[in-house]
């Protein structure tokens, strides 16, 4: 059977950093997932998704949330995909944060999928979120990018490559 | 490269089960899936989930609930065992099994677990549900062992269970 769920790269956070990138991403797969655990330096904290480096206002997000006593669903465009404002980053207990980008080498406009994970016993919330980057450029970078402060030494992120055949 | 998305350990169910356990988990993978699908065989039940055998209070989860006519939120904390799925029920239409995903990451880093899951039960009725979960395993230890149970009920024959690791290098 064909090999098609396969690391491309990954890094486990020897220092705190702004973001976490991966860069120079083949266009061999059908799809991308990133899976990110970790904490942040500061306490409720949140990265953006960018891809290419583009920090133009080409990205959209629906998203619905659970807070532990509501729910709610918010949509947002911006510079980067905002897949969470419940669901954030602990400086103590770690959360798990997917984002799948479909046929991202492909040349229409980028849909993804983001999971965010964040009980923290007594608080925290989840998340998903539908994402659009309009553009009909191929991914080759994807990047994590913290809104404000960093991720905590120790945050690991991995990101898969999936193959249709 | 060497696919990594590996199947460790499965279980069909020939009749039915109060739990269904995975034992001796190896700690040579990044992240591990569960994926099940299941129905029982009383009305409203909750799929449990406990780790390592840990029975003290230390799990915990923020739920988004979906049922067909409304959306909710709501939080447990400092449980003994871990709700995965609520409300799996005998009565929703014959022949329909609920599908559920549960992923840990991480799971042998000397850190807390969170846990992510989404259970569905659609069943072509009013009544129905859509669970995400954001779960909370606080225990540092390294994960070896996941029981899947039922409160006061079985799950049925044909329900099926795949444990996967995932490497990520």
């Amino acid at each position: 059977m064909a090999t098609t769920y396969e690391p491309i790269a990954t890094t486990t956070l020897g220092t705190a950093a702004a973001s976490i990138t991966f860069s120079s991403i083949a266009a061999t797969y059908t799809d991308l997932r990133l899976v990110i655990v970790g904490t942040g330096t500061t306490n409720n904290t949140y990265p953006l998704f960018r891809f290419n480096s583009d920090s133009s206002s080409l990205y959209s997000t629906t998203r619905l949330s659970g807070n532990g006593t509501s729910a709610s669903s918010v949509n947002n465009a911006g510079t980067g995909l905002l897949v969470t404002i419940n669901a954030l980053l602990s400086d103590t207990i770690p959360s798990m944060w997917t984002l799948d980008v479909f046929s991202y080498a492909g040349s229409t406009h980028k849909s993804s999928l983001a999971t965010v994970s964040a009980d923290r016993n007594g608080s925290g919330a989840i998340e998903r979120a539908v994402g659009l980057y309009r553009s009909t450029s191929a991914i080759t970078t994807v990047a994590a990018v913290m809104a404000s402060s960093t991720f905590a030494t120790g945050t690991t992120a991995t990101l898969y490559g999936i193959l249709k055949a | 490269m060497a696919n990594t998305y590996t199947l460790i350990s499965s279980n069909v169910l020939s009749s039915s089960a109060a739990s269904v356990t995975f034992s001796a988990i190896p700690a040579t993978y990044t992240d591990l899936v569960l994926r099940i699908t299941s129905r029982e065989t009383v009305t409203q039940n909750s799929i449990i989930l406990a780790l390592n055998g840990d029975s003290a209070t230390n799990y915990s989860r923020t739920i988004l609930l979906g049922t067909g006519s409304a959306a909710v939120s709501a939080r447990e904390s400092s449980q003994t065992s871990l709700i995965a799925l609520y409300d799996e029920d005998a009565s929703f239409t014959a022949n329909t099994f609920n599908s559920m995903e549960i992923y840990i990451p991480s799971y042998t880093a000397s850190q807390n677990k969170p846990i992510g899951i989404i259970g569905v039960s659609e069943n072509n009725a009013t009544l129905a549900r859509m669970c995400d979960t954001a779960g909370l395993w606080r225990n540092t230890a390294s994960l070896n062992q996941i029981v899947l149970s039922k409160t006061g009920s079985n799950f049925v024959s044909g329900s099926s269970f795949y444990l996967y690791g995932i490497k990520s290098s």
